[in-house]
């Protein structure tokens, strides 16, 4: 059976990348004593996927991961033995079985994401960094022209090139709660939307640059679209999953 | 939630955070208010290295079974945090506690080997504890070595307060009581020293007198205080299945080079070959109860997770109980699909029947240490395996369908010849044309030898200990002579050769069998940047060469200079169950070119019986306990 996780990473645990936390289940997965399917071959491995890869330095509300399972155990059995094996800074939020289909698998259906974006202090946009005002408005009523802006241009750099795009149109949500700013960006392999490159198009809006470690970031949510009549609307991935 | 040493500025910009956290599966936590002792034990190489090693998970693991320690850990800062820690001021933190090491009742550091020791100064440098022993207050750790390098502590001599000779599991607890009772007594770090110096296996290197004789050798060596003993004996654990297991193992979260539940299947080697000191120093052989390891392989593969077992000791082949624990691991681990790996196998029938039920024999080779290339050479080292073994290892191998082969050898071996340097090759081309003998629709391609040659430095403890080292010229030249020759053999595009770096070599020659007087080169190469010298891309050669000059001490006279067998050695003052007149016995005989047999088939009465424990004990009901030294 198929098996979708969530799971929450906080504390020192940010700062271990993506790869290291594939390895850190593999590992967990088998103390817990998880029944995972392996392939086949010679060197078998665990069949399993991550929803999004988060970066370094990142905490998260929603993270996910999707493998298979012999049958054997329930989702609370399985939440209780993940986290008695735990180390601090991940921890088992549920344990959901999910439809077999290789379309329904974590990966291919992000769509969107939300994060909660603040600024370390002393580096909000608008304060020099001696600590002296500045004449321009706060950077709260800045954040809502900003977002007024009928296009944001942006260059976003991959792997290979530069490009230029507007990602105003994938920022489907934003506002700010108090000190931190609420961000749904798109999300998946489509057009992956990092917070980092919209708060650096506030700064540079602002006319300002921003700094390294500026910000500290907190994943809440990751979503599937559901196209359904005219709207689209987005579900939680783990939504998508049943208790057993 | 545990609060970090270093900054997230610092996390995010520097190579794998990882290596700075802690916070991994099985890293012991404790409330530091409620331990009478804290020590932190340190590795001093890189996170990856460091937590491969088992000794520090055992001392890791028996010491913080102790309700009244908290044993912690550290590793060297890689280059780039290093330089950060100094610019900033940072000073070196435990990873558990994340607090500075400075602060800890005993900084243990293990010494695996000579090319760790500018890391070792980095260490007590970061840490912000004072490099001279002498220089520590009431407020410093006491900082003490251990490890295979332990055996000749004499060139760090200046920089330890104490060294612990021998196996960890039997002194330390000792050690630690009287630490604790010394300090409830009101008793001051010297008075601590004292009554350490006279626990069995405990070395504090400031209670000695060293003075030299004209020609530079050692005239004595001697306690400054009649209560002190003049010898300090090796400890052993004389049964290793009454001795904790860390069945808990830590787990990392990055990549390390041992990445896998280890099982230590024995101690010591039967073999006897001359230029080993682990051969030596280990003795007597003992094993672990088969057993008890194959309930450890399933305790410690479902408390950590790992997908690899490894078997660990020296030889593993002359395990008695072999086949019973390699056939449990195929019958339980490997339904799991864990792998198993068993490195230190003889290539034979046995092995390579087992090697092709846990590996890919596609992509796996099959691994020779010869050692030598001659017949004689091997006499000469005593190491026992012949052309014949060797030839006939391969065809079996080849038959079996393996076709990539490694072949180790040593270069500057005592009364090497010509001869000898080039039958390296011709080694490999003996193997080479075995493979080729196999008709040509039944192989499967080419096949690959690897030749690689290593400069032998002569190390205490050996019968080579009185052995002249080659020269860097040397070395080279009969790496050039190796190359050459391998060009001229017919199968010469199914070889390849590569050899080790000679200047670091040489350097580990000085270290090896060198003394007091070494320490002020030690610290003036760390002054000059001298740091992490195992790592080629670090080793900073002119750093060494200026610390020599500048203090007016000849590496020579540590290396390429032959020993009488008078003379004083630096290390004679340790018991290491080994004696003197056995190592000289064994010299003479490799002068012969005579062989001696291993433990199992004659006892030669090396000495290491008088501890009346494993092979010694398995052979014979009666053990004489010569030791003439």
């Amino acid at each position: 059976m198929k098996i979708r996780i969530k799971f929450r990473k906080y504390g020192v645990m940010k700062f271990i990348g993506h790869l290291d936390i594939m390895r850190y289940f593999q590992k967990a997965l088998k103390r817990a004593g998880i029944p995972v399917s392996y392939t086949e071959g010679f060197s078998p491995h665990m069949i399993m996927s991550f929803a999004s890869p988060l970066g370094v330095g990142l905490t998260s509300d929603g993270e996910y991961l999707d493998f298979e399972m012999a049958e054997g155990l329930s989702s609370i059995q399985g939440v209780e033995r993940l986290n008695a094996v735990m180390t601090e800074g991940i921890e088992i939020l549920s344990f959901l079985r999910i439809s077999e289909e290789k379309s329904q698998n974590a990966m291919s259906l992000v769509a969107a994401a939300d994060y909660e974006v603040c600024f370390c202090p002393g580096k909000e946009p608008g304060i020099k960094s001696k600590g002296e005002e500045c004449s321009a408005p706060s950077w709260k009523e800045a954040f809502s022209d900003f977002l007024d802006q009928p296009e944001i241009r942006v260059t976003k750099k991959s792997k290979k090139a530069e490009r230029e795009l507007d990602i105003r149109p994938f920022i489907y949500e934003a506002r700010v709660d108090g000190e931190t700013i609420f961000l749904r960006l798109s999300a998946g392999s489509v057009t992956n939307i990092k917070p980092e490159l919209v708060l650096e198009a506030f700064f540079l809006y602002l006319g300002q640059s921003m700094e390294p470690f500026s910000l500290r970031i907190h994943r809440k949510e990751l979503y599937a679209a559901q196209e359904g009549g005219e709207a689209r609307t987005f579900v939680s991935l783990e939504s998508l999953g049943s208790l057993f | 939630m545990k609060s970090l040493a270093l900054s997230d500025e610092i996390l995010l910009t520097i190579e794998k955070p990882a290596r700075y956290l802690g916070n991994e599966t099985h890293a012991v936590m404790k409330n530091k208010e409620e331990v009478a002792i804290r020590f932190c034990m340190c590795f001093p190489d890189v996170y990856e290295i460091g937590m491969s090693h088992l000794g520090i998970q055992i001392l890791y693991d028996l010491f913080n079974r102790r309700e009244d320690t908290w044993c912690e850990r550290v590793y060297s800062p890689w280059v780039d945090l290093d330089k950060l820690m100094r610019e900033q001021g940072i000073p070196l933190f435990a990873l558990e506690s994340q607090d500075p090491v400075r602060d800890f009742d005993f900084l243990g550091i293990t010494l695996q080997y000579e090319m760790c020791y500018t890391n070792v100064l980095q260490i007590l440098h970061l840490a912000g504890i004072p490099l001279h022993a002498a220089r520590r207050t009431e407020a410093d750790p006491l900082v003490i070595g251990g490890g295979p390098c332990a055996y000749n502590p004499e060139p760090l001599a200046d920089f330890f307060d104490l060294f612990y000779i021998g196996e960890g599991e039997t002194s330390y607890p000792a050690l630690l009581d009287a630490y604790k009772s010394n300090r409830e007594q009101g008793g001051s770090r010297e008075d601590f020293l004292k009554i350490a110096a006279r626990i069995p296996g405990i070395y504090v290197p400031s209670l000695y007198e060293v003075t030299y004789k004209e020609d530079g050798t050692i005239a004595s060596f001697t306690p400054r205080d009649p209560q002190i003993p003049a010898r300090v004996e090796k400890q052993l654990v004389t049964d290793l299945n009454q001795v904790s297991y860390p069945t808990k193992p830590l787990v990392p979260f990055i990549k390390v080079t041992q990445d896998r539940v280890v099982l230590e299947i024995q101690r010591g080697c039967i073999r006897g070959c001359r230029f080993c000191q682990a051969g030596m120093i280990y003795r007597p052989t003992r094993e672990r109860d088969a057993g008890k390891l194959m309930d450890y392989s399933r305790e410690m593969l479902a408390a950590t997770g790992h997908e690899e077992v490894s078997l660990s000791s020296l030889s593993s082949s002359d395990y008695s109980q072999l086949p019973q624990l390699v056939d449990f691991l195929i019958e339980t681990a490997g339904q799991e699909g864990v792998n198993i790996s068993l490195p230190s196998l003889r290539i034979d029938a046995f092995s390579l029947d087992v090697m092709s039920k846990v590996q890919d024999i596609k992509k796996s080779s099959l691994t020779f240490a010869p050692e030598a290339g001659t017949q004689r050479m091997r006499n000469v080292i005593n190491k026992g395996l012949t052309e014949e073994d060797i030839l006939k290892g391969a065809a079996l191998a080849f038959a079996g369908g393996w076709n990539k082969v490694k072949l180790y050898f040593m270069l500057g071996l005592p009364t090497e010849t010509e001869e000898d340097i080039r039958g390296i090759p011709r080694l490999a081309e003996k193997i080479a044309k075995r493979y080729y003998e196999i008709p040509k629709e039944e192989r499967n391609g080419k096949c690959q030898i690897t030749i690689s040659t290593s400069f032998f430095v002569p190390k205490p403890f050996t019968p080579f200990q009185w052995a002249s080292m080659d020269t860097q010229a040397s070395f080279l030249k009969k790496a050039h002579m190796v190359n050459q020759e391998m060009k001229e053999q017919l199968n010469k595009k199914s070889m390849r050769y590569n050899w080790h770096e000679a200047e670091v070599s040489v350097l580990e020659g000085v270290f090896a069998r060198g003394d007091r007087r070494l320490c002020k080169v030690l610290e003036k190469a760390y002054e000059n940047g001298c740091l992490y010298d195992s790592w080629s891309e670090c080793f900073y050669l002119e750093g060494w060469q200026k610390a020599f000059a500048e203090t007016g001490i000849d590496p020579a006279f540590y290396t390429s200079r032959a020993r009488s067998r008078e003379e004083i050695l630096p290390w004679d003052f340790l018991d290491v169950g080994v004696s003197k007149a056995f190592l000289l016995k064994e010299w003479d005989k490799s002068q012969e070119e005579q062989v001696t047999p291993n433990c199992r088939q004659a006892c030669q009465g090396c000495g290491a019986g008088k501890y009346r424990t494993g092979v010694c004990k398995e052979n014979r009901e009666e053990i004489s306990c010569e030791n003439t030294n």
